[in-house]
């Protein structure tokens, strides 16, 4: 018997929920048929997740493909069918993906499994990166290279701790519902082990009672706790890297793991900073937000040089 | 003697001829590893600068594997007259750099527009002694210790461990930051 897993009409982090209370009950290998019929818009998150979602199923899923013209064809444009051919069996019309003709598609729909991935991502984006930050969403130079980094740290957390390949997207879109601005999304998900996993294998873990899904997120988003950081110290400051990028732009992050999601959260969103006992899905799910500055917004603060205070160069010069 | 490497060209020889941008652990570390079969080339005394200008995208992790480890390595290298000093460091790199910098306690010595800057992990008695010979090196203790107020042996002790951290050099005439070549590379 085919279980039918219904695909909300906009396909979000917040409501893709709703597919993962449908996945959690059933065993990996009950078929399963994913009905998009319906469905109208997804962010990169959606996409990226419906991806990990085929990858944790052991018995090949079905996917019925959204119906309507205008959604089939951008859900092409992001390069969604491509990889879900290889992850699902596919009903419906899938037309044919004529590639780079979406301006709001900064990164399609890309595979991440080694660190060559980590350096085509990054060098894909580059350009348009800088079109799209500063051009369309007027943010300064500086936030260009910020979001590379970034980009680049949160495609490493798959390669050095999912155990398995995930996928990245990058797009811009409207968020009219909470902030009515224009925004930068990055959408970095996986199936693989998740945080609480990857910690647990380091061999300096310490297990107590309170340790979990939420624990893990904890340490490893807020505390820059790393599986390496037994052996090197230095690990572990990628997501503290991206925390302070996000902070910067006043962005925001959420990250889920197992049954648990952690979010940094700015003023103008009103999301939870950690949510636990949420139906499991398997891997980790990252989401970073960035919104167009408009005119008359607050300066992001300066970062403060620790080596280098300003005004005393031409006093030491002239001595 | 002094001494030049460019980044950009270590990365294209030592990892791939495609790649213009320093991210990934494993990028950081075969860079840093052919950075330091350099170094072991040459015979000390040295300073070399490593230059950055080339550079297009630096992430944390290749600075933690580029910068922090070449400064933990050069710090613990038992104290032989070898000296690296960075430059060509744009404000994204530095945002990377100093982040791994203070994370793991440590400092170098950047050429900002020519000048040498201090970055990283120094506390304000250590950089109040740096400041000093920076603008009046070579100096002893005793000369840093009337402009500052305080006693030789406290000069002395401040400014033999900047020269343990290699943020000093020692010369025969005293205390002076190390200052590296701006030329062409190595």
């Amino acid at each position: 018997m085919t279980t039918v897993i219904n695909i909300p009409p906009s396909l979000d982090e917040q409501s893709f929920e709703q597919v993962i209370e449908q996945l959690a009950p059933l065993p990996p290998d009950q078929k399963v048929l994913f009905d998009a019929r319906h469905a109208r818009w997804s962010s990169p998150y959606g996409l990226t997740a419906l991806l990990c979602a085929a990858q944790s199923r052991t018995e090949r899923a079905t996917f019925a493909v959204p119906e309507h013209p205008d959604t089939v064809s951008y859900w092409a444009r992001t390069g969604f069918f491509r990889h879900a051919a290889d992850l699902f069996e596919l009903h419906g019309h899938v037309p044919r993906q004529r590639e780079g003709h979406d301006s709001d598609v900064l990164l399609e729909i890309t595979p991440v499994t080694q660190s060559d991935d980590v350096h085509t991502v990054v060098g894909r984006i580059q350009h348009k990166a800088a079109d799209i930050l500063h051009g369309q969403l007027h943010l300064e130079t500086a936030a260009t290279m910020g979001f590379g980094m970034t980009l680049s740290e949160a495609c490493q957390n798959i390669v050095e701790h999912a155990g398995q390949g995930g996928w990245v997207a990058v797009q811009t879109y409207s968020f009219r519902r909470r902030l009515g601005r224009r925004v930068v999304v990055i959408a970095v998900c996986d199936a693989g082990v998740g945080f609480r996993q990857s910690l647990e294998s380091s061999p300096g873990h310490a297990r107590d009672d309170r340790w979990g899904d939420s624990r893990a997120l904890e340490s490893a988003v807020v505390h820059a706790v790393s599986r390496f950081r037994h052996g090197d110290a230095g690990r572990g400051q990628g997501l503290a890297g991206i925390r302070r990028y996000v902070s910067r732009w006043d962005g925001k992050l959420s990250v889920r793991s197992g049954t648990a999601r952690i979010a940094l959260v700015p003023s103008w969103d009103e999301d939870e900073p950690m949510r636990e006992r949420l139906p499991a899905f398997p891997g980790a799910q990252v989401q970073i937000m960035i919104p167009e500055r408009l005119a008359g917004d607050p300066a992001p603060a300066a970062r403060a040089r620790s080596g280098a205070r300003v005004g005393d160069r031409s006093e030491e010069r002239e001595k | 003697m002094m001494h030049h490497i460019d980044v950009s060209r270590v990365l294209r020889g030592a990892v791939c001829e495609l790649y213009s941008n320093l991210v990934t652990r494993p990028t950081g570390a075969a860079v840093r590893t052919a950075i330091e079969l350099l170094l072991a080339e040459r015979n000390p005394p040295t300073i070399t600068t490593i230059d950055f200008s080339h550079v297009n995208l630096l992430d944390f992790s290749c600075a933690d594997e580029i910068v922090a480890k070449l400064l933990l390595r050069h710090v613990d290298a038992d104290l032989d007259d070898r000296y690296v000093c960075f430059r060509g460091m744009r404000e994204d790199h530095l945002d990377a750099v100093e982040a791994v910098l203070e994370h793991r306690a440590l400092a170098l010595v950047w050429d900002r527009d020519g000048w040498p800057e201090l970055l990283g992990h120094v506390d304000a008695d250590e950089r109040r002694h740096w400041d000093v010979v920076r603008a009046g090196g070579p100096v002893w203790a005793p000369s840093v210790a009337r402009t500052l107020g305080n006693t030789t042996a406290d000069a002395e002790l401040r400014l033999t461990q900047l020269w343990r951290r290699r943020l000093l050099m020692r010369q025969d005439n005293g205390f002076v930051v190390p200052r590296g070549a701006s030329g062409v590379a190595a």
